[in-house]
């Protein structure tokens, strides 16, 4: 035994409970590279994956016998590790401002990198939408159509196409290439639009159809081709604040009426209330999918592959979502003015699956991580709370802002996450060591919108201070 | 032989209809009518009815122009009044015309869809003057609101006490305006102490006012930075109306340019404060 050296009994499961392998010793010298060959061979990877190793929630970076010493852990019971899987690529953290490109008339509202993430689009209080060229970082073209303010943008997955949707309610499609109005501007909505949704690449290519939310209480499917509003989601008694299509085909609308609605939309348009999620005591801010990341970026991946025909677009698309998805299906989490957030997993029941309490004020945005395991809250309480996507239960509060954070955009291999704040400051956490990783200030005023590019080269942000600026690593 | 109604005849007819032989007594209108009916018009009497009618403005006029008195002004009233209304009714009448697009002018102040429906919080704005500060910082002179108060002497701020067995020293001085000592004070012992800051007059928190928020928090102070009437009186913490004192900001949440946020700015009293048992001031931006 004493040749052995000190040993430990360890069991390894995954983020679902599954374990893998038996308990077994392993030398308390072992860190987390040994353990990730371990992992890598009971898996029976072709290619070498990296992993996190996590014990009780903390992640494990220095070797198992520290971490015992450090948290006085009794050699004789079994450790459990929870592994989790990172991403193969790395995205560099920003840390400075490449550029600081003026050029609307007021405040910037909206920002919204295209899933190749080698286009940016942002609208804006001035009512124009602007593409800006990210390579020499000046604007490109600047798309007049709107009557008031764009209140939201979004590309469809396959970045042929841009949506933002206007104050008047009214929506337009713009062609990226050149910039100009796609058609007229197309009216149905009678209040302000919220939110704009795409329906992912691997139910339809090439994509068509997009649902709108808006403050009149209801939800439009319309579609780019025939510019025309297909179907009408009614049913909300006051405004509805955000819309998602999921990766099943339903469509989740989050409403200030303290629901959220369920709805089955097949191919034809024919449509019906699936369910009904009820569990908030007041607004429903934002809602989040697990399965978000890979709807919007749809066939782009980090390794920047071009496909050619649409059935590899889809079949690309399809085999992203499903992994996305794993075995627990897809969540949905919603935050709230109530200041819970509740995770509801639809496939098993309508009833919340957890309850997410922490925040003392409201909660502004919410969001999972790219690879689904993470769930980030953005809320009025200054901080931005961290909790495990699977389970819902809760990791970590980062605290470091001293205003209101609006939003929240994760780092596409989930290591970073970035929050941008009424106190004009963008911030960039590490996740793994759950601590403020850079403080980007540079804002004069208000941030109101982020997004961190598919590519992971740049970050964008937004506000009142109608600069935008792109910050690079 | 009967005539048809409406022919006129140069001589009057003789003879009497039988319908009016028992109605001797008629409304003197009603003779008008009966002769018209009987005899029809005057062969001019279109004409001359519509001139007299189109000279009836002139006439109206004329009057209205030499009226006296509160005739006059009781005519020109209701001119007046006529003259609005018809204003209006051709405004209306216009506007139907053309079919103008309903023209929304583009509101000040956009804001995101998730702050739409909320109340607008008050919004410091962040310390993006920089250069403004350092131009004043150069100059030395500092912009405040109470540029010049009124000088307070010594013996209305400050109270003789008289010590000792028969009473007779008079050393010592008690304040009488409001003071701020700090947390970590502590008494000098009593024989030594020369000035007395009573507890009573002690403050640590005041109302400030933002400026341009126009909204008021109770921070706390942190320090007495310069009081006009002399350095004497800063050293001894003495607050009175227009001394500069340092505040603690950070529930406003400020943050300059470079990231840092900021939890100490100065603001000047503007009240007296021994007379009101507080302090008020006025933050200085």
């Amino acid at each position: 035994m004493a040749e052995m050296g000190k040993t430990v009994i360890c069991q390894l499961i995954d983020t679902e409970a599954i374990p893998l392998g038996n308990p077994m010793y392993i030398p308390q010298q072992a860190g987390p590279l040994q353990l990730t060959e371990l992992a890598n061979r009971f898996l029976n990877n072709k290619e070498k994956l990296p992993y996190a190793f996590y014990v009780s929630g903390e992640e494990l970076l220095v070797p198992v016998g520290t971490y015992i010493e450090k948290r006085r852990v009794s050699v004789e019971k079994t450790l459990t590790i929870v592994y989790r899987q990172q991403a193969v690529f790395r995205t560099r953290p920003v840390y400075r401002i490449s550029a600081s490109i003026a050029g609307h008339q007021d405040a910037v509202l909206c920002i919204s990198f295209s899933p190749d993430g080698k286009q940016l689009a942002s609208g804006s209080g001035d009512t124009t939408v602007r593409l800006w060229d990210l390579n020499t970082q000046t604007p490109m073209f600047t798309c007049k159509g709107h009557r008031s303010w764009v209140m939201a943008i979004a590309w469809s997955p396959d970045g042929k196409h841009l949506v933002s949707g206007g104050k008047a309610g009214e929506i337009c499609c713009w062609k990226p290439k050149t910039g100009e109005l796609d058609g007229s501007p197309l009216k149905g909505h009678k209040k302000w639009v919220t939110s704009i949704s795409w329906e992912p690449v691997h139910l339809n290519y090439p994509c068509r159809r997009f649902v709108t939310s808006s403050k009149d209480g209801d939800a439009r499917i319309w579609d780019i081709s025939l510019k025309k509003s297909v179907t009408c989601l009614s049913g909300h008694t006051l405004g509805v604040t955000c819309v998602k299509w999921g990766g099943e085909g339903f469509i989740y609308t989050g409403s200030q009426d303290r629901t959220i609605k369920m709805w089955d939309v097949t191919h034809e348009g024919a449509l019906c209330l699936k369910a009904q999620l009820k569990g908030h005591g007041l607004w429903v801010n934002s809602l989040a999918l697990s399965t978000e990341y890979v709807l919007r970026t749809g066939a782009f991946d980090h390794t920047g592959k071009q496909y050619s025909s649409p059935e590899e677009v889809k079949k690309a698309a399809l085999k992203r979502y499903d992994q996305a998805k794993g075995k627990c299906g897809e969540r949905l989490v919603s935050g709230s003015d109530d200041m819970r957030m509740i995770l509801w997993e639809q496939s098993v029941s309508d009833q919340p699956k957890m309850h997410l309490f922490g925040h003392q004020k409201l909660v502004n945005h919410v969001s999972f991580s790219p690879n689904g395991q993470w769930i980030a809250s953005a809320s009025f309480d200054n901080s931005v709370r961290i909790w495990d996507g699977i389970t819902g239960v809760f990791i970590t509060t980062l605290q470091g802002h001293v205003g209101p954070v609006y939003q929240i955009s994760w780092s596409p291999d989930s290591r970073m996450l970035l929050s941008g704040s009424k106190d004009s400051t963008l911030k960039i956490w590490d996740i793994g060591g759950r601590k403020l990783k850079h403080d980007l200030p540079g804002h004069a005023d208000e941030v109101y919108a982020v997004d961190w590019s598919p590519d992971g080269e740049s970050v964008a942000s937004g506000g009142n201070d109608k600069c935008l600026k792109l910050w690079v690593g | 032989l009967t005539l048809p109604e409406n022919v006129s005849l140069s001589l009057p007819p003789t003879s009497v209809s039988p319908s009016d032989r028992y109605e001797v007594t008629m409304p003197q209108g009603d003779y008008i009518e009966q002769h018209r009916k009987r005899h029809g018009y005057r062969l001019d009497h279109f004409e001359r009815k519509r001139k007299k009618e189109a000279r009836e403005v002139h006439r109206h006029s004329k009057r209205a122009q030499e009226s006296l008195g509160i005739k006059g002004k009781m005519i020109a009233k209701k001119n007046y009044a006529e003259k609005a209304e018809m204003k209006k009714t051709f405004r209306k009448h216009e506007e139907s015309f053309e079919r103008r697009k309903a023209d929304e002018n583009v509101q000040e102040g956009a804001v995101p869809a998730y702050l739409l429906d909320r109340e607008p919080t008050n919004r410091a704005k962040v310390l993006s003057n920089t250069i403004k500060q350092k131009r004043k910082e150069k100059a030395g002179k500092w912009e405040v609101p109470l540029p010049k108060v009124r000088p307070v002497a010594e013996d209305e701020m400050f109270r003789v006490i008289r010590s000792g067995k028969r009473k007779t020293k008079q050393w010592k001085r008690m304040v009488t305006k409001a003071t701020f000592v700090g947390p970590g004070f502590t008494r000098k012992p009593p024989k030594y102490e020369r000035f007395i800051r009573p507890s009573g007059l002690r403050f640590t928190k005041a109302h400030v006012t933002h400026p341009e928020l126009k909204c008021t928090f109770c921070l706390e102070i942190i320090g007495v930075k310069k009081n006009p009437n002399g350095p004497m009186y800063t050293s001894l913490g003495v607050m009175t109306r227009g001394t500069i004192v340092e505040v603690n900001v950070s529930e406003l949440g400020l943050v300059t340019p470079g990231g840092k946020v900021v939890w100490g700015k100065y603001a000047q009293v503007t009240n007296n404060p021994e007379n009101d048992g507080c302090i008020n001031a006025v933050l200085l931006v």
